[in-house]
């Protein structure tokens, strides 16, 4: 038989000696590199620790089970795109069926019929292939988590009110320090200081959504929510200030014009959800809490202060940050005083 | 009367490589025994789900060398094993009976082209 275009690494776990055998010298005759586990267990063990392109997952094992080692793979967010063949008898076909409802990518009758299992593990392959390339798009402007969300529930234009923290964050005189430059430098410039800026943010379990010019928007604990987002938030922005530190004393370092920032914060309800039509959308966040957040950031220019935040966001917080309270203050386009809040970049 | 399904058996025998089906008859006879034997043993401890995953491997297993007679008479006791009844007669000695022949069969088998 000829060789599969591209061999991959597959896990056989079966703890039938024969099955394992069949199956795991039919793919080592398609090409692929086999690996096997006599358990559920075993299996699981190999596959927190080795990389899988696919794993052939056998029903009824002792120790654990087909049923429990998907589940494991299914709520992990670094097993989940594993993609997971369920193998079993015909008289099994129900729990197979249940297994494909729960995630797993397909199922195989055994004995193993070897022209449907060529096609079953080639086509899961290059669905795997296609949704890594489609991951590493995600990835560049979000958390492994949201790539993963985006992945399973697909675009759904769908909105839902949800609790977050918005970030804004933008460059002072972005504008005049650009005339100074030429074009090219500037964007050098932009890409390098996004970059680190998307670090920081990513690291804390935020997701940039918007990026302007020179300005950004994060949020924080949405499309999937987390408790703690308030905190996350403005760690992700002391980060950020501590990022710009150092950015600015390479480019000091090489003569080269250095950056301050204002970044706001606001916590609370908003309205987060993908607009736009099938083919092209952006998840975006909408409500008053969005608009505080901007403002929040503008006012950091009149308070002179890199980092503000409002009073939700405040109570998020443990008491190990170093807070002063700026007292109530009237936004442009707000009925309400806001008390908002400093937070001192700690050394 | 032939206890080999000849069209799954070379079909075993050309996805898995000729040089190679053998050794996994060998496999297959030499582990057969021992779940005879945790069957027996699960009839005597009254161990209905030791009994069943026995059962559930030599039906699968019969099935793919394509002693389907065997895999049918194991897939009946799995079921007794599932439905935790081990009142099974003389069931388990039919399909000892059955894996004898089946097994003079594959050592037959083993020593054609």
């Amino acid at each position: 038989m000829a060789a599969s275009p591209e061999p991959a690494k597959l896990l056989v776990i079966d703890d039938n000696k024969v099955n394992r055998i069949v199956l795991s010298r039919n793919l080592e005759q398609q090409g692929h590199v086999v690996e096997t586990a006599e358990n559920g267990e075993e299996g699981l063990k190999k596959i927190r620790t080795q990389s899988f392109d696919l794993v052939l997952l056998d029903i009824e094992m002792p120790v654990m089970d087909g049923f429990q080692v998907l589940e494991a793979c299914l709520n992990d967010v670094d097993l989940r795109q594993i993609p997971i063949i369920m193998t079993s008898a015909m008289d099994e076909i129900d729990a197979m069926v249940k297994c494909v409802e729960l995630g797993a990518e397909d199922y195989l009758t055994k004995p193993v019929n070897a022209v449907l299992l060529r096609a079953r593990v080639n086509a899961s392959l290059e669905k795997k292939r296609l949704r890594d390339e489609q991951r590493k798009l995600f990835r560049t402007f979000a958390t492994k988590e949201v790539a993963e969300e985006l992945l399973r529930t697909g675009f759904s234009l769908g909105g839902k009110k949800i609790t977050a923290s918005i970030l804004f964050a933008d460059i002072r005189s972005f504008t005049t320090i650009a005339e100074s430059l030429d074009p090219s430098e500037t964007i050098d410039m932009l890409n390098r200081y996004f970059g680190s800026m998307f670090d920081a943010i990513n690291t804390n379990k935020g997701t940039v959504n918007q990026m302007v010019g020179d300005g950004l928007m994060a949020v924080f604990g949405a499309p999937i929510h987390f408790e703690e987002h308030r905190e996350h938030a403005v760690r992700a922005a002391l980060q950020m200030l501590k990022q710009l530190q150092l950015f600015n004393e390479q480019q000091a370092s090489q003569s080269k014009t250095q950056l301050k920032i204002g970044i706001g914060i606001a916590s609370g309800e908003i309205i987060a959800g993908y607009i736009g039509t099938q083919s092209r959308a952006t998840y975006t966040c909408i409500g008053d809490i969005v608009n505080l957040a901007s403002r929040i950031e503008e006012h950091t220019k009149v308070a002179l202060r890199p980092l503000l935040i409002d009073d939700d966001t405040r109570k998020g917080l443990g008491d190990t940050y170093e807070l002063e309270d700026l007292g109530p203050t009237l936004f442009r386009g707000k009925q309400h005083l806001v008390n908002v809040f400093s937070v001192e970049p700690s050394e | 009367m032939s206890q080999i399904d000849q069209s799954i058996f070379n079909t075993l025998k050309e996805t898995t490589g000729s040089d190679f089906i053998a050794e996994l008859i060998d496999v297959f006879l030499n582990d057969a025994p021992d779940l005879i034997a945790q069957m027996h043993s699960a009839l005597a401890t009254r161990d209905s789900d030791t009994f069943r995953r026995a059962a559930h491997s030599m039906k699968s297993n019969a099935a793919t060398f394509g002693a389907m007679e065997l895999s049918a008479l194991a897939k009946e006791l799995e079921i007794f094993g599932r439905e935790k009844n081990l009142e099974i007669g003389s069931r388990l000695e039919v399909m000892e009976e059955a894996f004898r022949q089946a097994a003079v069969q594959l050592e037959e088998l083993k020593s054609q082209p």
